[in-house]
Order: structure tokens, then sequence, then C-alpha cells
């Protein structure tokens, strides 16, 4: 049985042009230890999908699926009260924006410490042991000092750093991450992608790795999902991805690589409907 | 995909902003209780049954028409001096809705106004402007209110500056503690780079990021006005008897509270639906107001 | 290019930056977020900024902005020292612009994007409102988004259409400096190459100079004309793109170029064969 499952999920937004379909028809299931990569173009519904999944999209989106199992539990059926037990113990997310995603008023420290409060039985020195050991983890340099700082005292990447502490403090069962290194460089980028997989290897933990960088799919992802308007394109093991795209969509967007540039020119993709019905 | 490719036609913002603010049933209801509030008062010398000032002499603490000992021609019964009470809320929605929009209006402009500078400007204009407003609040409402219509002169104008002024504390101190917050964020430093001045950052960019919470306050504040307006024409200061205004209503009956209940409960409700309508619009305002609630 | 005579768009000298953190009721601490950055950029040119996270590029950029005065230092704009305390003309403030590392955070969470667009235009130029609109519009397009994005608020966009949205206020009056902190990290490949394009024209049509700060070094490669490397708040190579490229002196750019993932079948296939038969063994 999949860790995660979810059959023909539809997100949309009332728009005053009419229902918007942010996601539609989305089929998703990841397994136990699976590094699952979403990609596709901006604004197809990565996110919204995996918001859809953690429950917490806004009021104005409505959500319908067929089928929406975690551990063979329904998500759909949940009271918003046993939902929230789940998230952030056994189901976490990394949110696309780091800087917005942090609360403001508390230092980070307090706020990693807050989670490990409602989701472990660890004390108040174990808890605080803790967050420092995952604030260094996440290659925080002097993890002391930005145990105290507040969010808007850190870089971006630092911010970006101290959510994916958040979210891996309880080990979770499943990490939906969503774009978690886009403001890091590279070599701390390689670190965090490399703890996350020694993460995913000793304890069986599964990964939703949203992004845009076809290098950390390369190099991370077991199975790729190409999204694009709020559809699935194509879905195959990394291997097959790269070496021999199915669909064109698939095949214009690897053109786009900067590497493929002619003549000062980068390929861009037509916007088509890729096999869309409009 | 299901949008349509052509741009929806321009909406005017006040219709948005309408449509928006209909789609709430409470706000809309609110809207309602107050308009006709509104009505009544504006119609008062035509609707109402009875002068509001004349005397039944031989109809005294008359009960309410549903009554056992009810007259049909008092509806809402009279009072110790047989003034009929419908007549005399009637005629003074008057006043205190007057009262109301004039002193919240009055105290919210000025406190947003003060509010802002202070929050803006920052060090000493702050630190001086606060400590005024410390000065203001540190002093009981009333007796403050008191002291200004003593040098302003009684009178019902004055009494209400006097109110605003007792009340504009509390909207320049909100204000300000939503500017601090609001003005470091990054946006507002986006807008000055886009060339924004200080007006219009300060108007334009942060205020509508700081209404929520003066949204709330100036609807409690309503209710206030009307009662410190009350309170004061009790001492002498606002409004003179036999002006029916329903603070003053309230005041007088006070005695009778144990024996003639309509006489305190009547201008009672008659305070209690225009503010539950007043919080209502508030909400609805406040809701409408919030992007995040909107459509696109 | 320019005149060989006429003065850089940018010049920095020995700039510095101290954040003050701390206080009550710990003990104040001053950090040094740069320590002495020097730097040159011709106008029509780009200069490309990368380094470790949280070296200090963000700081930089909104020195260089004129957002935050240094602590120490100068900066010039056309060879004009600019004094921050002293105030800024309009015309100092239309010469530099900036798209926000943190797009979501820039954008006025109470502003339809239409008017976020509309809003440089206002302040200044003397357009009609009709102007304003048309013009807002074909840069929404031309970013890649859709004319009906305009009624719409921040929260309702995808983190790479925010990002577009950054992107194309900056744009909307020409900026003799524009100042680019991670502008397409959010945004998928296609999206990422009509940006690009998108800026190069700019460029070329109106010598816009560029100031771009990235992590990912084949876009660096692709846009820039000088790379700076940074770490810990100081300069540690600073030469033309080609020279870096072919031969990375200082050892922190060779583990930068490094560690870029790289697309490499026989690596996808070694990988995935060991865990299919780690997944044997459990
Ligand atoms: N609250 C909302 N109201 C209306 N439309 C919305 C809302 N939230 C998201 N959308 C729309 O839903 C679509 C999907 O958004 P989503 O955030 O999932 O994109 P994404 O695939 O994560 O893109 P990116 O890579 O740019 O982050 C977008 O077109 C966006 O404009
Ligand atoms: N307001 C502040 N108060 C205290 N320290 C700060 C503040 N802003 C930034 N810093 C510190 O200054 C250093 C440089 O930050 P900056 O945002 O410039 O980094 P960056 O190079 O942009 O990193 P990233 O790539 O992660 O965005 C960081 O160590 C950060 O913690
Ligand atoms: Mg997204
Ligand atoms: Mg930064």
């Amino acid at each position: 049985m999949a860790l995660l499952e979810i059959r023909n999920l539809s997100v949309s937004f009332e728009t005053t042009a009419g229902r918007f379909f942010a996601v539609q028809g989305l089929d998703v299931s990841v397994d136990e230890g699976e590094v699952l990569a979403v990609v596709g173009e901006s604004g197809s519904g990565k996110s919204v999908a995996m918001l859809a999944v953690m429950g917490l999209l806004p009021d104005t989106a409505t959500v319908s699926a067929d089928a929406m199992r975690f551990e063979g539990r329904d998500l759909l059926g949940m009271t918003p009260r046993q939902r929230r037990a789940l998230s952030g113990r056994d189901m976490a997310m990394i949110f696309q924006e780091p800087v917005a995603s942090l609360n403001p008023c508390f230092t980070v420290g307090f706020q990693i410490v807050e989670t490990l409060k409602r989701h472990t039985k660890l004390s108040g020195s174990a808890r605080r042991a803790r967050a420092l050991e995952l604030l260094t983890a996440v290659g925080i340099p002097e993890p002391e000092r930005r145990y105290a700082s507040y969010p808007h005292q850190m870089s971006g990447g630092q911010c970006q750093r101290a959510m994916i502490a958040i979210a891996m403090a309880c080990s979770p069962k499943l990490l939906i991450a969503d774009e978690p290194t886009t403001a890091l460089d590279v070599t701390i980028q390689k670190q965090i992608l490399d703890l996350l997989l020694n993460l995913q290897t000793e304890s069986g933990m599964a990964l939703v790795l949203i992004t845009h960088d076809m290098g950390v799919v390369a190099e991370t992802a077991d199975r790729v999902i190409v999204q694009y308007q709020g559809r699935k394109m194509e879905e195959a093991d990394a291997l097959t991805l790269f070496e021999a795209p199915r669909h064109p969509y698939t095949r214009a967007l690897l053109s786009a690589l900067p590497e493929n540039a002619v003549g000062g020119r980068l390929p861009t993709v037509a916007v088509g409907d890729w096999g869309v019905r409009t | 995909m299901t949008e349509s490719a052509a741009s929806p036609p321009p909406v005017s913002p006040l219709l948005e902003n309408w449509r928006y603010f209909a789609r709430s049933r409470g706000a809309v209801l609110g809207l309602t209780i107050f308009l006709a509030m509104v009505l009544m008062a504006l119609l008062a010398p035509l609707i109402a049954p009875h002068e509001p000032n004349l005397q039944y002499r031989d109809a005294l603490l008359t009960p309410p028409a549903w009554t056992e000992k009810g007259r049909a021609t008092f509806l809402l019964g009279t009072d110790a001096v047989g003034r009929d009470i419908l007549s005399r809320i009637l005629h003074g929605a008057r006043y205190s809705l007057g009262i109301g929009l004039v002193v919240v209006s009055i105290a919210l402009t000025s406190g947003v106004v003060i509010g802002l500078a202070a929050g803006y400007v920052g060090g000493k204009l702050d630190a001086l402007i606060m400590r005024l407003m410390d000065i203001l609040l540190a002093f009981p409402s009333l007796l403050l209110a008191l002291v200004l219509v003593a040098i302003l002169g009684p009178g019902l104008f004055n009494a209400m500056l006097a109110i605003a002024v007792v009340l504009q504390p509390h909207f320049a101190r909100l204000t300000r503690a939503a500017v601090l917050a609001e003005k470091n964020r990054e946006y507002v430093v986006a807008a000055r780079v886009a060339g924004a001045g200080h007006l219009r950052l300060m108007f334009r960019t942060i205020l509508p990021n700081c209404l929520g919470p003066l949204i709330v306050q100036a609807t409690l504040s309503f209710s206030h006005a009307i009662l410190d307006a009350a309170a004061l024409g009790f001492l002498g200061m606002g409004a003179q008897p036999p002006t029916p205004e329903w603070g003053a209503m309230l005041a007088e009956a006070r005695e009778f509270i144990t024996s003639a209940w309509w006489v305190v409960t009547m201008p009672g409700l008659a305070i209690l639906i225009t503010v539950i309508s007043i919080n209502l619009i508030g909400d609805g305002l406040r809701d409408t107001l919030d992007p995040k609630l909107k459509r696109s | 290019m320019s005149a060989p005579m006429s003065p850089p768009v940018l010049e920095t000298r020995a700039v510095t930056r101290d954040y003050e953190t701390g206080g009550f009721p710990r003990p104040r601490k001053t950090i040094r977020a740069l320590k002495g950055v020097d730097l040159q950029v011709r106008r029509g040119r780009t200069l490309a900024v990368v380094g470790e996270s949280g070296c200090g590029k963000s700081t930089l950029a909104r020195i260089i902005t004129l957002i935050d005065a240094p602590s120490s230092g100068e900066v010039l704009i056309d060879g004009q020292p600019v004094d921050l305390r002293a105030g800024l003309s309009r015309e100092m403030r239309r010469k530099v612009r900036i798209v926000f590392q943190n797009p979501y955070g820039s954008l006025n969470p109470r502003q339809k994007i239409g008017d976020v667009l509309e809003e440089p235009l206002l302040l200044s130029t003397s357009l009609s409102a009709p102007e304003r609109r048309e013009k807002a519009l074909a840069m929404l397009a031309r970013v890649g988004l859709k004319p009906e994005h305009a009624n719409r608020y921040p929260h309702m966009f995808s983190g790479g259409q925010r990002q577009r949205v950054a992107i194309a206020r900056a744009l909307m009056v020409n900026p003799d400096l524009l100042v680019l902190d991670e502008p397409v990290s959010a945004l998928d490949l296609s999206v990422q190459a009509q940006i690009l394009n998108l800026l190069q024209d700019l460029q070329e049509e109106f010598g816009l100079t560029y100031v771009f700060i990235s992590h990912d070094l084949s876009v660096v490669r692709h846009v820039a004309d000088e790379v700076m490397v940074m770490r810990l708040g100081e300069v540690v190579e600073y030469r033309s793109r080609d020279e870096i490229f072919a031969a990375p002196e200082h050892p922190y750019t060779r583990t930068l170029f490094a560690a870029t993932p790289k697309i490499d079948l026989e690596r996808i296939r070694a990988r995935l064969a060991a865990k299919a038969s780690r997944a044997r063994g459990a």
C-alpha cells in the first residue's frame, strides 16, 4: 500500500471569469522511502496540490478528490483536529516562501521548540538541545546565536534552512518540500539534499520534492511527475525522463536549459495546449 | 484552461466592494437596520405619534401597549412625566446617531493622522505625541470631557468635540502600533524604491494595511460616544433636558429601574440595536477590505 | 559599449555594513555582514554575484539600491557619490530599481497586481490612466502572465508568478541600474528562459545595467559579463565570466563549481540501481 495516495484530485478557485481549476484530475502516489520529484510550469498547481494534501488551502479553494489517503487513512473524511495532529508530526511541509512562512514575532529557536512541544514528549532542555542539533544539521553557522535570531535578522537562505529544521523536527513519515533549496547556494543545497536523502534512507521517510532545478531532479529523484496547467503531462522514473522523455512538453522544457542557448538566446517553450483540453 | 482569454470588463472599485459586502448576510442586515434607524430619525416629526416633549399628566408611567395596563396610544409606554417613549426614541435618534457619527468621525480622523505621523516619523515626534496621548489617557475620560466642556462652554456640539478628544488617543495608539509593525515591511521599501513620497507611503501604502483593528475600535467607540454624551448631558454639560436624547433618557430613568422597567429598557434597546448594527457593518467592512477573502 | 571615459554606472568603494543584534536581555553584538566590497559596473553590462548563503549578497543589494546606507565606504551612481542621509533626489531614485529576493514580502497585500505595476508609472511619469493600464498589461504579457491577473491580489499567485510580477514592476520605468536578487529562482526552465531573454532584450535596447544575484551557476554563465564570488562578507574572486568559468582560482569557487548538480545519465542509472538493490536487501 502506498504511503500517500491521491486519485483524481481537483482544486478550483472562484474567479470573476468563472471557475478556475488550478489542479485537475491529478493522481499521485508515494511509497515509503521514495523520492518523488514534481516539476513543471510555474503556476501549474504544484504547490496548490500539495497544500491540498496538507489541508492548508484558504477557504476560497474548492478541493475534490476520489480518494486521498495517508497510510490508508482517509484525509478527506478527517476532522480538522485529526488533520492538524497528523500534519506537523507524520506529514510535514517545507513551504515555498520561507520568509513568509516563519512567524516574524518569535525567534527561530522558539519556533522549532514549539513544534517539538506540540508533537513530542521531550523535556524542556532536551527540546533545546534537539533544536540546536537541527540547526547544526541544516548547516546554519553559530547555531547558538541563530537560535535567538528573529526571521528578519537572517538571510533568505538561513530562513529557508530554519524552515527545513522545523519540518524535520519530528521526523515525519512524509516530507513535502516545496522548492526547498531555491535560496541556497549549491554547496549548502548539496548539504541539505544529502541530509534529506540520509533521513530518507535511514528512517524510510518519503519525500515529495517540488523543484525547477533539473540537476537536483537528476541527483535525487526516483520518480518524476511533470505538470502543466494543472494536469499531469508525464510520469516516469528519473532515468527515463532524461533519457527518453515521452511527452513533447517535457522535451521542450528540458531544451530550455541555459546550457542550450543558441547565439545568446534561450529556446523558450511556446505556450501550447500540449494535449491539455482548453 | 477554463480561464477566459479576454480580460474581464473593469468593475468600479466601489461596486466591487459592494458586491463583497453584500455577500455577508450579517453586514447587510446591519446596514439595513442602521439605514432604517436613520430613516426613522429623518422622518421622526412625521411618524411619531406624539410630540416628544408633550407631557400627558393623566398617563404617568403607562406601561407598553401589549401589557395589561397598557394603552394603545402609547405603544412603548410613557415616562415619569407622561411623555410618549416611542416618540422620544424616534426624535432622539436624530441626536444620538448624530452624536455617534460626528464623534467617531472626528476621533477616527484625527487619531489616524496623529498615529500615522507618530509611527511613520518616529523619533522625537513619536515620543512627544505618545506622551501627550498618555496624558490624555491618564485622566478618567468623563472628567477630562467635563473639563474640556467647561473650557469650551456647555452645549451639544462642544460636548461632542470633547468626547472626540477623549476617544481620539485610542485611535492614535492603535494606528501607531500597526504602522510600526508595517513600516519596515519589504513592500513599503519597495514602494519607496518605486518613488513613492512620504504622504503616499503613509496613506496609500501603509494605512490600508492597518485598517482591521481601527474599524473594530470605531464601532466600539460609537456606543461610548452615545453614552458619554448622555453622561455629559446628565451633568448639565451636554444636551439639555428635555432634549429626547437616548443616553439622557436612560439617565433620567434610572430611579425607575425597579418600578417601571420599560422606561429604561426602551432607550437601552435602541442603543443596543444601533450598536449591534454598527458592529455588523464594521465586521462586514473589515472582511470586504480583506484581500484574503476575495475572489480574483 | 560606452565611451571609455564615461564613469561606471555603479561603483562601490570599501563598502561595509554592520548589523546590531541582541539587546535586552542578551548582550548587544555587532555583526559585520559586509567587509569592504569594491565593485564597478559599466553601462550595459551585467555583474553576477554568487556566494554562500548568508554572505551578504542581499545586504549589498540593499546598499547599492540606495535603500540602506553603508556603515562605511562609498556608493557612486554615475560617478556621483550618494549620501542617503542627505536625502535622495527623485531623479536618483528613478535610476536604480530592485527585484527583491522575497517577492511575496515585497508586494503590498492590499494592492492589486495591476496597481502594483502602475504605481511606478504614476509616480514618475505623466501618463494618463488608460495609457498606464495598457503599459501594465503589456508588461504582464511580456513576463508570461495574463491580462486577467491584473485584477488579482498577490496571495492569489504562485511563487513563480509573484516573482514575475516583481520583475515586471522593476521594468515598468526604464531604470539605469537594475539589481536582481535571485530573480529566476522560482521559475521553471521555460519561463526562466523567457525572462532571461526579456532582460537581454531590454539590455540591448536601452543599455540597462544589471547586478544579478543568483545561485544557479548555469544561469550566471549565461547572463554575466563579470562574476563576483563572495564568502562571509568578502569578495574572494572577481573576474570576467570566461576567465572564472575556464579556470576558477579560489578554492571556494572551485567547491561551488563542483557542487553544482548535473544531469548525468550514468549517475542516475547507478543511483537508481543502488537504491533498488538496497530495497531488495532490506
Ligand atoms: N488563492 C488563490 N486564488 C486564485 N488563484 C490562485 C490562488 N492560489 C493559487 N492560485 C492559482 O493557482 C495556480 C497554481 O498555483 P501554484 O501555487 O500551485 O503554482 P506552482 O505550480 O506552485 O507554481 P510555482 O512554481 O510558480 O510556485 C496559479 O495559476 C495561481 O495563480
Ligand atoms: N536585520 C539584520 N539584523 C541582523 N543580522 C542580519 C540582518 N539582516 C541580515 N543579517 C545577517 O547578515 C548576513 C548577510 O545577510 P544577507 O541577507 O545579505 O545574505 P545573502 O547573501 O543574501 O544570503 P542568501 O543567499 O541566503 O539570501 C547574514 O548572516 C544575516 O544573518
Ligand atoms: Mg509553488
Ligand atoms: Mg539574500
